[in-house]
């Protein structure tokens, strides 16, 4: 099973039809989807009926709408982005202080609070979502119940869609800048300081630029996971709904191309990103 | 640095942590507890009880299909990795060069799609007006169309693909580092093809196996739109139920009640998974 064990030709042409079964499995649903956001049909479903631009341009006068006219939608798309970009912000640089934290101080109880920080990643999605719920939401009735005092931030909607994903993808992005800090040499930062640079000088201009490459890839994850997150996101979301809980609130209505059409969007955007990260953190030498 | 300066940096690093892991996932998950012990008596009267819990074990709808829910995502979990291992070992140990960074990327390809986006697929392809089923009424195969979606085979597939790249992942990283003498050695000493994998290459890859495992098993769980979105009528999942109380009926104390069985469920079992194979949280996760 190895290159230098020998294996028979029978069992070789087996693994390589597992191997091509497999990538087709992998590849078929979303090559599907992407070829109907072009059918000039109204049901994502074959005959093929010749290509067409509609579920992106048409401006609903012949009866369809395409996604850029689609005002629900475009909405959608845009609290997924403000999200993100909060979430983004907030994890990261939760991320940035938890890294150094675990990896350059020594304190007591240290094992124990690491195990914490890894805690969310075992709590299933929609229980971190409840939780918040419960909490927030629920002394924001107390509040005004008690007081008649209304705390609009803690009812659902975009600030606690906000928590509730900055609760786990903070996990995430520890984990990746840890990472990174680990294989840092400390003696490049006793240099600065030798050369009399200031803590948080040498922080700025010696540690920070080498954590960079991590704190993109972080970054870039941070967004993609929030962008696509439904579970959390779900249960805390008021009347402004994320695209992933609008996709899903459409489609059970029915599906249509314009769906597929946001789908397609929405690889080709998160492949973009994905690439651009991965570009980065190959051109600079680790 | 001195004492005080060093105490000081110390807090100022742990105090965003502690803010983080205190607000968002202790105190909330405290008090879902503590509100799935509370009883409404009437509206604005509470009082402490374990009624939600007795409407658990006795309406047998809710324990089915907890325990429909925790059994199909073992079995998902089982299969996951049972796909994942050879094409895992062959990213590892037998492609070379070019061809392992592409086929690693392609397994990573579907998940800069979200999970709406994925399941969205798999619906195009399985449904009665579904690929699948006109390609099997063009071989001449089916006289009609055939619905091959809303069953449990159905969320298996769809499951099993959303978990993919969590198990080949680690297990490409723990096959990568492995020594191949050690699998010659096994060769060498007459194991079979079934006894270097038991004895040598299986308790190598345990780390990554059971990280894998426990990602899977806890993405599958918790997973709400695959099940309900390719699963029949009859097969509900028990995060379906948790959304239900919450945001359809507003009952938060049978909905946290529920969420915290959801909870002990999962981590009862990936407690289990740790226990059995010797591993530890922060070995698998961290």
């Amino acid at each position: 099973m190895i290159r230098s064990v020998p294996r028979s030709r029978w069992f070789d042409g087996l693994y390589l039809a597992y191997l091509v079964a497999f990538f087709v499995y992998l590849a078929l649903p979303l090559l599907v989807t992407g070829v109907f956001a072009f059918n000039d049909a109204p049901f994502p479903s074959l005959p093929w009926k010749g290509f067409t631009l509609d579920w992106y341009l048409a401006d609903g006068s012949a009866g369809r709408t395409g996604l850029f006219h689609d005002d629900g939608l475009l909405a959608a798309l845009w609290t997924s982005v403000r999200v993100a970009f909060w979430v983004t912000v907030v994890s990261v640089a939760l991320g940035c202080v938890n890294a150094v934290l675990f990896e350059r101080l020594q304190f007591r109880g240290k094992e124990f609070l690491y195990v914490l920080m890894l805690l969310p990643l075992v709590i299933p999605g929609v229980i971190l979502g409840v939780s918040i719920l419960v909490f927030y939401s629920g002394m924001a009735n107390d509040v005004s119940r008690a007081w008649g005092i209304e705390l609009d931030v803690f009812r659902p909607g975009m600030p606690l869609v906000v928590m509730g994903q900055v609760t786990f993808i903070t996990t995430l992005s520890t984990l990746v800048i840890a990472a990174r800090l680990r294989k840092f040499d400390p003696q490049l930062e006793e240099a600065a300081l030798n050369l009399g640079a200031t803590p948080l000088v040498a922080w700025f201009t010696v540690t920070l630029p080498w954590l960079l490459p991590s704190v993109f890839g972080a970054a870039a994850m941070a967004f993609l996971m929030s962008f696509e997150n439904f579970n959390t996101t779900v249960m805390l979301t008021g009347s402004d709904t994320p695209l992933t809980v609008a996709l899903f609130n459409r489609l059970r209505e029915g599906s249509t191309p314009v769906l597929n059409a946001v789908a397609l969007l929405l690889m080709v955007g998160s492949a973009l990103l994905a690439m651009v990260v991965m570009g980065r953190s190959e051109s600079r030498p680790s | 640095m001195s004492p005080s300066a060093g105490r000081l940096s110390l807090w100022l690093l742990l105090t965003p942590f502690l803010l983080w892991i205190v607000l968002l996932v202790l105190v909330p998950h405290l008090q879902m507890l503590r509100v799935s012990f509370q009883v409404r008596e009437s509206w604005d009267t509470l009082a402490w009880g374990v009624e939600q819990y007795q409407n658990f074990f006795t309406e047998s709808y809710y324990w089915r299909t907890f325990v429909r829910t925790g059994v199909m995502s073992l079995l998902t979990t089982f299969l996951t990795l049972i796909v994942a291992f050879p094409i895992a070992w062959y990213i590892a140990r037998l492609a070379r060069g070019r061809a392992r960074g592409f086929l690693f990327l392609a397994c990573l390809i579907p998940f800069w799609a979200s999970e709406l986006v994925r399941t969205y697929g798999w619906m195009i392809l399985l449904r009665e007006s579904g690929l699948f089923s006109a390609w099997l009424q063009a071989l001449g195969w089916a006289d009609g169309p055939v619905e091959m979606l809303y069953n449990d085979v159905a969320v298996i597939i769809g499951l099993v693909y959303n978990g993919l790249l969590f198990m080949v992942v680690p297990l490409v990283t723990t096959l990568d580092g492995m020594d191949e003498n050690l699998v010659e050695a096994g060769y060498d000493l007459g194991g079979s093809h079934a006894t270097v994998l038991r004895e040598v290459v299986v308790p190598w890859a345990m780390p990554g196996i059971v990280s894998g495992c426990i990602v899977v098993f806890m993405l599958t769980l918790g997973s709400y739109l695959t099940p309900i979105l390719m699963g029949g009528k009859d097969s509900a999942w028990f995060t379906q139920q948790i959304f239900t109380q919450f945001i359809t009926r507003f009952n938060w104390e049978q909905g946290a009640a529920l969420g915290v069985l959801l909870l002990v469920l999962s981590s009862l079992i990936v407690w289990l998974g740790l226990k059995l194979t010797g591993q530890s949280l922060r070995k698998v996760l961290g």
